[in-house]
């Protein structure tokens, strides 16, 4: 009998499949890597602690520091104190956890720390096929490589922790087939915001996305982990991109990925994974990647979003959306571009890999940041900031009149005081526009990296393509 | 885990769609290292003004949400971030069942891990909840059903596994350690 074509989805879903779901239970679902962070893991290593239950596979599980810790060099390196105490708190309980419990930690001054979905793929743990799990939602970003990588709340973090396992139900399919060349001016983030503005912010719940097509194809490694960070905006859990060249190329030689003959075994694996011709989703959809325009952010979530050109809609009689402009500060139908700007954010794992900067740093070089702007950059790693350091992106950064940090989550979420002021506006290259997000009462506009910078510069929402 | 079969209560009314987990709690409460004492923060940013006076209008400052258990929300409750501190401030505060037409996946997941019960309904039904604000509605976990104050009983999704560990009050850790000889296994020929 043939075999029923399979997608990549539901390939790793097998492979994984300790106990097949039933009417009456969930699948039982081994997981490869399960990567922990100082915010969501507390609680979770406290339950093991209650019920005195080990880490069942340290082997498998790597930590680090993101989401509070500081980006000020003095905070980081210069022995200066941690200036938020509970944050300094939860940086010192993953060191004694990580410590108690014999998983490894990327600490707050090591070499190889950064935000978790950067370093995961930098460092060749993230591997086509595999299962990666993280308390945290944009753990979606590791799909890119081919593998199926969720978020987790923090009880099925200890979950994972003590069982390697996690219950689950098996979730729907959902093709996103994109097609077309992007027009220059146009990123990888402009296409998932141009997305999230067609699925709408719950479009993909209870689906895992595969992004397919030939614009995918040709995106590099670092884009496609963009597309794929953001598939949770969209309501999804997991996005994923069937590996292929690109992926093999940027794993060889990672200093976790596979070597010698086990990089062979793993690349014939991997050539296996991608969705078999005839394999059927619950749902398809798709996009036309020429018609995408640098997008921007004007409301208070990820798809309120219109092409830079564009007016902000009208919508009578909608009290929702009429309190989002209200918080926004925005008028419907009036234009987005040239609103003034305040702050501007470079950074976070949609957009702080190295090529994210060096986009903004082409923007900015021989240039200076408008008067008044704040303009912070925080690369996505220690390894991304060296290797831009190495590269003189600091510098055009430094002399453009930004500001330089140390890795970490930073602005994005705000927790670790890196804040928008109440009422500010801030252009950024993150994840999430939600009131407050990025501090009390601030106003976020997402964009791409290349947006961000041209906006920098005149200190007003600026499309990109008059800059050039 | 508390078994959980029955629930009788007022409900409390935030009609907007996609209200995300950043709303539900602010961030920069996440520094916390334990789950208790999240309620006092719950949609902090609604609920009190930049100086930290409760904002009279905001449905949970009034005087008839006290002791409400139940918390009705427009579609697509509890997006954005995994965090489950969203789950954990909804119970301190003591809600125990959330009732949309559409929830976030691991906002539902966290909330069924520590026992609030998502609740998801059909448009009508909404619709006849975000008007009513303060209704007095039963939830019956055995049967799946929401019984509305007029008479009407609707049913309700609850994946079965849920449902089982709801009402005899088990938790999941204690079914995935049972698994010990199947995980090794996999292990084995992995």
């Amino acid at each position: 009998m043939a075999r029923t074509p399979q997608t990549l989805f539901e390939k790793v879903w097998q492979r994984h499949e300790v106990c097949a779901e039933s009417a009456g239970t969930p699948a039982v679902l081994y997981v490869d890597l399960h990567l922990v962070h100082e915010v969501t893991s507390p609680q979770a290593f406290a339950l093991l602690r209650e019920r005195g239950l080990p880490v069942r596979r340290p082997d498998r599980t790597l930590a680090t520091m993101d989401h509070s810790t500081p980006t000020s060099t003095a905070q980081v390196f210069g022995g200066a104190p941690i200036t938020i105490d509970a944050a300094a708190r939860q940086v010192r309980e993953l060191e004694e956890n990580c410590a108690q419990f014999g998983v490894e930690l990327l600490g707050l001054r090591h070499g190889q720390r950064g935000i978790v979905h950067v370093i995961g793929p930098e460092l060749g743990l993230t591997q086509p096929g595999r299962t990666i799990v993280c308390g945290d939602s944009h753990t979606s970003t590791h799909g890119a490589l081919g593998a199926l990588a969720f978020g987790i709340g923090s009880t099925e973090v200890a979950h994972v922790l003590a069982t390697q396992c996690l219950l689950q139900r098996k979730p729907r399919t959902l093709a996103v087939q994109v097609e077309g060349p992007l027009a220059p001016g146009v990123t990888a983030k402009d296409l998932i915001l141009a997305i999230i503005g067609h699925l709408g912010v719950s479009g993909g719940t209870g689906h895992v996305i595969e992004y397919h097509g030939d614009t995918i194809a040709r995106l590099d490694m670092e884009e496609r982990m963009t597309v794929c960070n953001m598939s949770i905006e969209a309501g999804a859990r997991a996005g994923m991109i069937a590996p292929d060249e690109t992926t093999f190329a940027y794993l060889q030689g990672r200093p976790r990925a596979p070597a010698g003959e086990a990089w062979e075994r793993a690349l014939e694996e991997w050539r296996q994974l991608p969705g078999d011709r005839g394999a059927r989703f619950d749902r398809e959809v798709d996009i036309d990647a020429a018609a995408v325009e640098p997008m921007i952010t004007y409301g208070t979530n990820p798809g309120m979003v219109i092409p830079i050109g564009g007016n902000i809609p009208q919508r009578p009689g909608d009290p929702v959306f009429a309190r989002a402009l209200e918080y926004m500060g925005f008028n419907a139908g009036e234009p987005i571009k040239d609103q003034p700007v305040n702050v501007v954010f470079i950074g976070s794992c949609t957009n702080a890999r190295l090529s994210d900067l060096r986009t903004a740093a082409a923007v900015l070089r021989g240039r200076r940041i408008a008067s008044g702007l704040t303009m912070l950059v925080v690369p996505g790693s220690q390894q991304v900031k060296r290797a831009a350091e190495a590269e003189g992106l600091d510098r055009v950064f430094l002399d453009a009149g930004a500001e330089w940090r140390e890795s970490g989550c930073s602005m994005c979420l705000g927790m670790n005081g890196d804040v928008v002021g109440r009422g500010q506006y801030a252009i950024s290259t993150s994840n999430r526009n939600f009131e407050g997000r990025q501090g009390a009462g601030a106003r976020t506009l997402l964009a791409s990296p290349l947006t961000a910078a041209a906006s920098a510069v005149r200190g007003r929402v600026t499309d990109p393509r008059e800059l050039a | 885990m508390e078994r959980f079969t029955s629930l009788t209560s007022r409900t409390v009314v935030l009609p907007a769609a996609n209200i995300d987990t950043d709303q539900i709690i602010p961030a920069r409460f996440l520094t916390t290292t334990t789950r208790a004492g999240l309620g006092e923060q719950l949609f902090a940013d609604w609920r009190y003004d930049e100086h930290g006076v409760p904002r009279a209008e905001f449905a949970l400052n009034q005087p008839s949400a006290a002791g409400c258990r139940i918390l009705v929300a427009g579609r697509n409750f509890g997006c954005g971030s995994s965090r489950e501190h969203a789950a954990w401030a909804l119970i301190d505060h003591g809600f125990r069942a959330v009732i949309s037409t559409e929830l976030a996946d691991i906002f539902a997941n966290n909330a069924l891990k520590n026992g609030l019960l998502p609740v998801i309904v059909e448009q009508a039904t909404a619709e006849w909840l975000i008007a009513h604000p303060g209704a007095s509605l039963t939830i019956d976990v055995a049967l799946r059903t929401l019984a509305l104050p007029e008479g009407t009983t609707v049913s309700f999704p609850l994946e079965a596994f849920a449902q089982h560990r709801l009402l005899e009050g088990v938790d999941e850790l204690e079914f995935l350690l049972a698994r010990g000889r199947e995980i090794d296994a996999y292990e084995r020929r992995a």
